[in-house]
């Protein structure tokens, strides 16, 4: 006999509304449907009343964890349709802001991922060098969160020698902080007994079903958008991280390692920041046509699709989130796993329902 | 800077999704734009980080066949444009009814420019 329960949306290992209902076979789910719509705020309509430059404050505010890659995706939109090109140094700092909001990401989404095993002071010892991240942004930027840094032709602040040096410093402290934890990400039984073989999405699944980021990577997919060279990529050397088991740890290993990737990138982008400006100036700007630009965020590809009609308001803004991709296949990880398993199941998308319904 | 799309009809929509898919490329996404009395539907695909562009356009009113019985993953998105501009899918596997996103006492489509009201059903006796 099945029974229906549902999952969320409120759930202790989620502080987002993610709703499933589960269809169960005893302890077994054998089906499972998303149930959307606690937070849509419909922030894609305000291109109607917000301007060109107001559109950047909106689109930060659709997910407070990659908000600077959210602006700096729009930005490279309405940059693209008017055919401006940034100053160099403005996309190298686009891009050492948005490595860090990487890492703050996935240590965030580590550390909740610890607070799911029980396993509260990993948790902490997450979220505690997550706050050396965030005491870089908020000494850069003026912002832990939602830093602002990003604006239509460029940035609106710089990084002086200072403080490059000492970025790199608190770099070098948290590739040691990452090397103390890492023995319990790779040996814990507990981290393996919970995550290894758990909601397994194959190669060919992740690719059809469509799944973006450490999701697809974790199966064994070798893509990141940060291959297309957007921005200073081009300039960077740098490796997609694969694992090829699909299963909860796979994701776990790729985020971390992602962690180390996220480092060495921010010391590639110091060690080769040109001089130069910071913006070049855009005034009474008004795009006509249409563009579909894509990032890497933290959780995986971010498309969006802008459409100007030669005023100041843009006609239409379009954003495909990377949780919003990963729905379907977290819908293929669920049957056949025991009710148990699917709050760390359902947390190794890395679902941000703030992203997905916009 | 324009963008490359592949102006299709939307009877053709299936059969170039389905060769589409037979070539190795992967579904991104759809988006919906508002044309006043119409709307373009611009479906995005991938293949190793190569995107390519079908664009349909249909009447208001109109319905478009679905996608997902070739790309599970357009469900969500199908059932999206279903809640925010009124568009009906054929086919759609998992059809939520227009309320994915939004409650039932939502009776207008939010994204259309001139928000227009669900078609009410039929009274009973009329």
């Amino acid at each position: 006999m099945s029974t229906i329960i549902p999952f969320g949306p409120q759930h202790p290992v989620l502080p987002e509304p993610l709703h499933l209902k589960i269809t169960l076979k005893d302890e077994i789910v054998t089906d499972a449907i998303p149930m959307l719509g606690y937070v849509h705020r419909g922030l894609e309509t305000l291109v109607s009343i917000k301007d060109l430059d107001q559109m950047v404050q909106v689109v930060e505010r659709v997910c407070g964890i990659c908000s600077c890659i959210h602006a700096h995706t729009y930005c490279m939109c309405v940059e693209g349709i008017l055919g401006i090109e940034i100053p160099k140094r403005a996309e190298f700092l686009r891009i050492i802001w948005s490595e860090l909001h990487r890492m703050h990401s996935h240590l965030l989404w580590l550390g909740l991922l610890a607070d799911a095993f029980g396993m509260e002071s990993l948790f902490m010892h997450c979220w505690r060098i997550r706050e050396r991240v965030m005491d870089v942004m908020e000494a850069t930027a003026g912002n832990r969160v939602i830093i602002s840094i990003n604006k239509v032709g460029g940035v609106r602040r710089d990084l002086s020698p200072d403080q490059l040096r000492w970025i790199a410093q608190v770099l070098d402290e948290l590739e040691r902080e990452l090397d103390a934890i890492k023995p319990v990400l790779t040996n814990d039984y507990t981290v393996k007994k919970r995550t290894v073989g758990v909601g397994v999405l194959t190669k060919e699944q992740a690719y059809e079903l469509g799944a973006v980021g450490p999701t697809l990577r974790g199966s064994g997919v070798a893509q990141d958008v940060r291959m297309t060279g957007y921005g200073a990529y081009k300039f960077i050397d740098f490796e997609p991280v694969v694992e090829k088991d699909g299963d909860s740890y796979a994701r776990t290993m790729v985020r971390f390692r992602e962690l180390y990737q996220a480092i060495d990138i921010v010391r590639q982008l110091i060690r080769k920041l040109p001089d130069g400006e910071l913006s070049v100036k855009v005034k009474a700007a008004k795009p006509e046509g249409e563009i579909v630009c894509r990032s890497e965020q933290p959780r995986g590809e971010l498309l969006y699709y802008v459409k100007g009609n030669g005023s100041k308001f843009l006609e239409r803004v379009r954003i495909r989130t990377p949780t919003f991709a990963n729905v379907p296949p977290l819908l293929a990880m669920l049957p056949g796993i025991e009710m148990a398993d699917v709050p760390v199941v359902a947390l190794s998308i890395d679902p941000c329902i703030s992203c997905t319904e916009r | 800077m324009a963008l490359e799309t592949k102006n299709i009809a939307k009877t053709q929509l299936q059969a170039e999704v389905a060769s589409l898919k037979a070539v190795g490329y992967r579904f991104v996404t759809l988006s919906c734009v508002d044309l006043g009395d119409s709307f373009d539907l611009i479906y995005h695909f991938d293949r190793e980080l190569q995107m390519t562009h079908l664009r349909i356009t249909v009447l208001k009113g109109d319905t478009v066949p679905s996608i997902s019985n070739i790309y599970f993953a357009a469900l969500c998105i199908e059932n999206e444009i279903k809640d925010f501009f009124g568009i009906s899918f054929d086919g759609l596997i998992l059809d939520f009814g227009g309320h994915f996103y939004l409650e039932e006492e939502v009776k207008r489509y939010p994204f259309c420019k001139v928000s227009v009201k669900e078609p009410q059903a039929a009274k009973e006796g009329n």
